[in-house]
């Protein structure tokens, strides 16, 4: 545990030393505003709630966690620190673990920035701030399910752009997944257990109930084996291919 | 103290290393010798965990590295091949990330990489980011963190790479006066360097050891006693003749 929380001190402050952060943090809050005051449409709604804002949450990760996550592994792999990294005495899990929270308390960082947007809507009327709270709660564990995809992607390759758009389209799928635009693929001749199990995976469904106030154990579980998930499959991928 | 049994590995059709075994002892300094290619780079990356064997063992104070390599890679101190940092740190937020995940009490650190620091001569880019930094420091920090924890095992990449005649000679002084009581490995090109530094020599080619001796005994094969001569002749009699 101990090493896990030393790794992930030096990955925080390396996003704070580098330009990385910065960007990162001004694009996330430009493209929330525009998404929420001119798409959203925040003032004409005339409601005192932050759905707008929260509506392009799985829209907006998708270009934006990817372009986190590509670096965790990919970089490490390009610059052989890998190798420095690994042959300290740490497990490859604790590695993994280290890099992926540093990664996700980022991100944390971030959403805590558009926190005056949180003030504006209760300066503006009464907002159910229950609801937004919980809502802060899905778009963090969401979030993290997107890193834990990208993270697992970057560990594939030395090179970032290729974990960058690999990243996406997986993402992409997961968002997808109760769509028609994914479940084509399987209506037709797949049972419809397969068909009920694809859609459940989807990252919308799950993200839209807690949105809505409802804190559903059964979401906080999806986010967190599928975080889970992606570690391992992360831990064991570099396991095999570090020396590659 | 470290004994490697029969190890091999294998990427695909191609057997990097094939059946390599030796073992060192506290005291000597064994160097590396061998063509580019020839599996010195993969048998270190397997002494230090960083690569699984597909075959044979590596065993550390008796205990096989693949039970508690935990344990293993605290005994050992790796500068791996080109020295690879973390761009975005100063040598000082290196050494005190190295300190901490090596468990290097608190009230030690400070003290600790003080003297790493002085011994290594690495004072004056401290505070410098590492991917400012002159290729030759730079390869003077990966070597500062290596014997941070002044690990009992040293196993060094070619750690005179990129370095003037100056800093070689200073990094080769350094290696002796750490060779009393450890155990070190180091890769090298350059044969004046076995001479120099190393207590015994091993010569890799394709993935098998072809000589394990002295320098000494190694000039001793050659007539003219150059050990260009004969490491030319060594590493080139195992190859296929081609007419």
């Amino acid at each position: 545990m101990k090493s896990t929380t030393t790794i992930l001190k030096r990955e925080l402050r390396g996003y704070f030393t580098t330009p990385v952060a910065y960007v990162f943090i001004v694009i996330f809050l430009l493209l929330t505003g525009i998404l929420t005051f001119y798409m959203g449409g925040f003032f004409e709604r005339e409601q005192a709630d932050l759905a707008p804002f929260f509506f392009f949450h799985p829209w907006l990760y998708l270009i934006l966690v990817p372009a986190i996550s590509m670096r965790l592994w990919a970089e490490e792999r390009k610059t052989g620190t890998i190798e420095l990294l690994l042959t300290l005495p740490i497990s490859t899990g604790q590695a993994v673990l280290g890099k992926f929270l540093a990664a996700w308390a980022f991100t944390g960082v971030a959403l805590l920035a558009t926190i005056p947007i949180w003030i504006t809507v209760n300066v503006l009327g009464d907002p159910d701030n229950g609801v937004i709270f919980a809502a802060y709660l899905g778009s963090l564990l969401m979030a993290g399910g997107y890193l834990a995809i990208g993270s697992c992607i970057s560990a594939v390759t030395s090179n970032q752009v290729i974990a960058f758009v690999v990243s996406l389209v997986a993402c992409l799928v997961f968002i997808l997944a109760g769509l028609p635009a994914v479940l084509d693929f399987f209506t037709g001749w797949a049972p419809q257990a397969v068909i009920d199990t694809v859609s459940s995976f989807s990252f919308m469904t799950h993200f839209n109930s807690i949105s809505k106030g409802v804190i559903d154990l059964r979401d906080v579980f999806f986010y967190g084996s599928l975080i889970g998930c992606f570690l391992l499959a992360n831990t064991l991928i570099l396991d095999v291919k570090k020396g590659e | 103290m470290i004994e490697i049994q029969d190890l091999q590995k294998s990427f695909g059709d191609l057997r990097a290393v094939d059946g390599v075994s030796f073992s060192v002892e506290p005291g000597e300094v064994l160097g590396f010798l061998g063509p580019n290619g020839a599996g010195k780079s993969t048998t270190m990356r397997m002494i230090t965990g960083f690569l699984t064997p597909t075959g044979g063992e590596v065993l550390i104070a008796g205990k096989s590295l693949g039970l508690d390599p935990i344990a293993a890679k605290n005994r050992i101190g790796y500068l791996p091949e080109g020295a690879p940092l973390y761009p975005d740190m100063t040598p000082r937020e290196l050494l005190e990330f190295v300190a901490e995940i090596r468990r290097i009490p608190k009230s030690q650190r400070k003290e600790r990489i003080g003297k790493v620091v002085e011994q290594i001569h690495i004072t004056e880019v401290l505070d410098q980011r590492i991917e400012t930094l002159s290729k030759g420091f730079k390869r003077r920090v990966g070597l500062a963190q290596a014997i941070l924890h002044d690990p009992e095992i040293l196993i060094l990449d070619e750690p005179t790479d990129g370095l003037d005649p100056n800093q070689k000679h200073e990094v080769r002084h350094l290696i002796k006066e750490m060779s009393k009581d450890k155990v070190i490995i180091l890769s090298t090109h350059i044969l004046e360097e076995v001479d120099a530094v190393c207590t015994r020599a091993i010569i890799i080619a394709r993935g098998k050891v072809v000589f394990d001796g002295t320098p000494g005994e190694l000039k001793d094969r050659s007539p003219s006693g150059r050990l260009d001569d004969v490491f030319r002749e060594i590493t080139t009699a195992a190859a296929p003749v081609l007419a």
